[in-house]
Formats: structure tokens, sequence, C-alpha cells
């Protein structure tokens, strides 16, 4: 089973590692709404960032806005005005089709041009549909069909696996 | 009330005729969004992709510089191309010239009109003939409604207010030929404010105007007395020549706003104005650039609900589409 704790210890080593070995200089967090920015919070205080936590609501920028329209739900992103030449690590809960970091990126790229963005997540499950990958995972997973993972949160923050064929 | 022609079979929103027939949660759900729109303002690049490839026309039949720039501001924003269009009427075989150059643009793949009309119904009239992809925005259509105002009204209330459930507003002047108050009093009792107040000489009311869902008053000191919001309305000049009021100076005794009579209100009260403003005829320079007026806040609110509004009309249209 997924226990969050093991995840997020491993995701906070792998991301001491990366920052090393990319010079991450004074970084600014990101976490994309809504399950990353719970995962963000725990790390931004494992790491001791410096700078508020920044938030990122990507709803304007999904490229499936002719299927679904807009959702109600949107809040408002909360960035720096200025991320020109800044040290990006970008955490989202799960990484899948890979849509949600083009459109985080694009968004990221409307604030200003980074200097380098690092990407972490809690979990890489398989489904990838746009060549983007993480540079930080908690863990690495396969799933059945008609099977997903949900994160509840943020406290406690739980990982739970889901059957859609059982919700349904 | 027959079907709803502004939502599709899902509920959603179509086409932005008038507030009329939009419940509490279409409402609120387009101040939310907007909200969200608001913070786009902190973006080095101002743009959002949600209507990358859309075309839309804004089809001006009469003069406007604030809401035709707003939309069209909005609609780029929301990366849309966007082409604005001044037309001229003159004509009295409207309805068949108007249906023509809807025809012409139709033919030009367009996806939405925002229309300003001097007649009331020529949105509702659109977008009842137009193709059946296509959404209509009204942006003003003769003394009926101006719902985008209205909308951008209650968003800048609710940024100084929070909430609308204590609050006591009054509208202030020419209530008989606005538009403008017409769809505010729609959306302040469907959002659910305390009261809403008109105060004007009764030459300027509707007849049966507490049909409407407010209170009368036909006296500005008295009328102001525990007021949180009070929105004037432009007196427009036109009206002067026949024979409503009997001067512009008498006008600005009885029911101008001057700084003595905004003390009547609550002292925290805001001071709201559509635009354009008569200064001296409707109210002081003092209080419309004064410290409780938000007149600014609400042009600069006006892009981002106009942003949620051709937003959420782009949106997939389902089987009504």
């Amino acid at each position: 089973m997924l226990d969050i704790n093991d995840l997020l210890n491993k995701l906070e080593a792998e991301l001491k590692r990366v920052i090393v070995e990319r010079g991450l200089v004074d970084p600014l967090m990101i976490g994309i709404r809504t399950g990353g920015v719970w995962v963000a919070e725990q790390l931004h205080q494992r790491l001791g960032i410096q700078d508020d936590l920044a938030l990122l609501d990507i709803s304007f920028y999904r490229d499936d806005f002719s299927q679904i329209g807009v959702n109600p739900n949107v809040k408002p992103s909360q960035l720096p005005q200025d991320i020109k030449g800044r040290d990006i690590i970008l955490i989202d809960d799960v990484f899948y089709t890979g849509r949600t970091i083009r459109a985080a990126l694009n968004e990221i790229f409307d604030y200003g041009r980074p200097n380098q963005v690092v990407l972490a997540v809690l979990i890489e499950r398989d489904g990838k549909q746009i060549p983007l990958c993480p540079d930080c995972v908690g863990t690495s997973i396969k799933l059945n069909a008609g099977q997903r993972i949900k994160l509840t949160g943020p406290s406690p923050l739980s990982i739970h696996l889901q059957t859609l064929d059982a919700v349904a | 009330m027959t079907e709803n022609i502004q939502l599709n079979s899902e509920g959603k929103l179509k086409h932005f005729l008038s507030i009329e027939g939009l419940n509490k949660t279409l409402l609120t759900e387009i101040l939310d969004i907007a909200e969200s729109f608001i913070g786009m303002n902190d973006q080095q690049i101002k743009k959002v992709p949600l209507l990358r490839g859309k075309t839309i026309v804004n089809l001006f039949f009469e003069n406007s510089t604030r809401t035709r720039t707003t939309f069209e501001l909005a609609a780029k924003r929301l990366s849309a191309d966007v082409l604005s269009m001044s037309i001229a009427t003159s004509s009295t075989s409207k309805g068949e010239s108007l249906l023509d150059t809807i025809r012409n643009l139709e033919a030009m793949f367009v996806d939405m009109f925002v229309v300003r009309h001097a007649i009331s119904g020529a949105a509702h009239f659109i977008a009842q003939h137009t193709a059946p992809h296509i959404s209509v925005i009204n942006a003003g259509d003769g003394q009926h409604a101006h719902p985008t105002q209205a909308m951008l009204d209650m968003f800048t209330i609710r940024q100084v207010k929070q909430d609308f459930s204590n609050l006591r507003v009054a509208i202030i002047g020419d209530i008989l030929h606005s538009r403008v108050a017409r769809s505010q009093i729609q959306a302040l009792n469907i959002l659910g404010a305390a009261e809403v107040r008109v105060i004007a000489p009764k030459t300027l009311l509707p007849s049966h105007v507490e049909s409407l869902g407010v209170n009368v008053s036909h006296d500005l000191t008295s009328g102001l007395k525990d007021i949180d919001v009070i929105i004037m309305l432009r007196l427009q000049k036109e009206r002067m020549t026949s024979a409503l009021l009997p001067s512009e100076s008498e006008y600005f005794k009885c029911f101008g706003l001057t700084e003595a009579k905004l003390k009547i209100a609550k002292p925290d009260a805001i001071v709201m104005h559509p635009g354009p403003i008569n200064r001296g005829v409707e109210i002081d320079s003092k209080v419309a650039d004064g410290p409780q007026s938000v007149i600014l806040k609400q042009v600069s609110n006006g892009i981002a609900i106009r942003m949620a509004i051709m937003a959420m009309a782009m949106q997939k249209q389902g089987a009504a589409g």
C-alpha cells in the first residue's frame, strides 16, 4: 500500500538531491491546486523554503476547455509578480497524462521567464500522453484499467486507490 | 415563462441577454469566475488561452466607449480574435437590415456577437435568429437591460461588502429610462440584498415601479438613511427637453449627491456610477472623486466580469448547441 509519509520522505530526499545537482538558488515553490498545494505545504516546511508558497490554478490554461468549460470552482492563482530569473520547484500530487503540467508551465511563463523549473510529484502513474516527465517522484506505479489515485487533505493528508467500476 | 433562451439544455449559460431568468447560483458563479480573472492582473502577460481561435464581433449600433473597450479588452485577454463594428442606424426597416448584417457576419465564421442597440429586445432578437453555435451577449438594449453592467456592479459591491444579505442599496436618478437600473434591481433581488430603494422624482420613475421589488422614495435626504451602497444614474441630458425636469440646477439641488447628503448614508457607504458622469448634475465632483467612490474600480472590474461571462457562454454547448 501507499503510505503518505514514506512517499513524502522519499520525495523530500529526492528534492534535496536535485536542488544540489541542479544548483537551485533561493527556490520558489509552486503548488498546483488542489492536491499539489497540500503536498507542497508539507515539502515547503520540510525544506525550509524562504519565500511563501505560491499557488497555481490552471483552470484557465486547460486544453479541454471546449469539452468541459470553465471550472466553476476556479480560484485565483497566487504567484509573485516577478518570477523572471527564478529557480522554481513545481509540485503536484499525481503525474498522469502530463497535460496539467503543460498547462502549469504555460501559466508560469505568462508570469515571467524563470531560470529553471524542477517538477516534483508525489506519485507518477502510467498513462503519459505528452513528452514531459517529473524530475522527482515519491513513487512510480502502474495501475489497472479503471483504477485511479485520489488524494484527500489537507489534514490528514492521505492517499486512496479507487476502482472506478466499483464507484459506478 | 417560456423556455429560457439564455441557457442550454444542461442549464449552462449560452446567451447573456438579461438578468431576468437567471438564478442565484449562476450569478454567483459568474462573480466567482470573474474573481479569478482579477488575479490575472499580476501576470506579466495578461492573457489566458481559453478562447484561442474563437472570433468575437462587437456589434455596436449605439455609441459607447467604456463598454465597447472593456468588452474588446476582455475578449483579447481571453485570446479571442475580436472585431469591433460601430454601425449607425437610421433606417426604418431595422429588422431586415439587422438580420442581413448578422447573416453576413455568420458567413465569416463568427462564434459570438456582443450587441448594443437602441431598441429594446435587439440582442434577444439576434439570439433567436442567429446560427445555433453562436452566443450572443447583450451590451445594452434600449431601455430594457444592461446585464453585464449590472454584474460588474454586483462584483464591485461584493468586493467591498462581501455579502449581500445585510445590504441596503439605493439607486438614484432616472430609473424610467435606465436599462442599467432595471438589471441592477433584478440582480440585487436575486442575490438577496436586504433592500433595494429607488430615489427619484415621480416623473423619472416607471409606473408600478414597486412591482420590480423596490421601495420608493422621492426625497434624497430621507431616502439615504441607513444606506450601504449608493448607485447614481446618469441624468440623460436629452430628457431635459421633454419636460420631465425643470432644469439641471434644480435637479442637482434636489437629487444631486453632495458631500453633505452623503453623510446621511452609513459612514462606510460606497458610491457607484455606471458612467459617463455628469459632474454637477447628478453628482458633485468631490463625491465622485472622493474616498467613498468606487467608480473607477467599477471600470476595472468590467474587464474581469466580461471575461467571465464570455468564457462561460463559449463553453461546449451540449445537445442544445
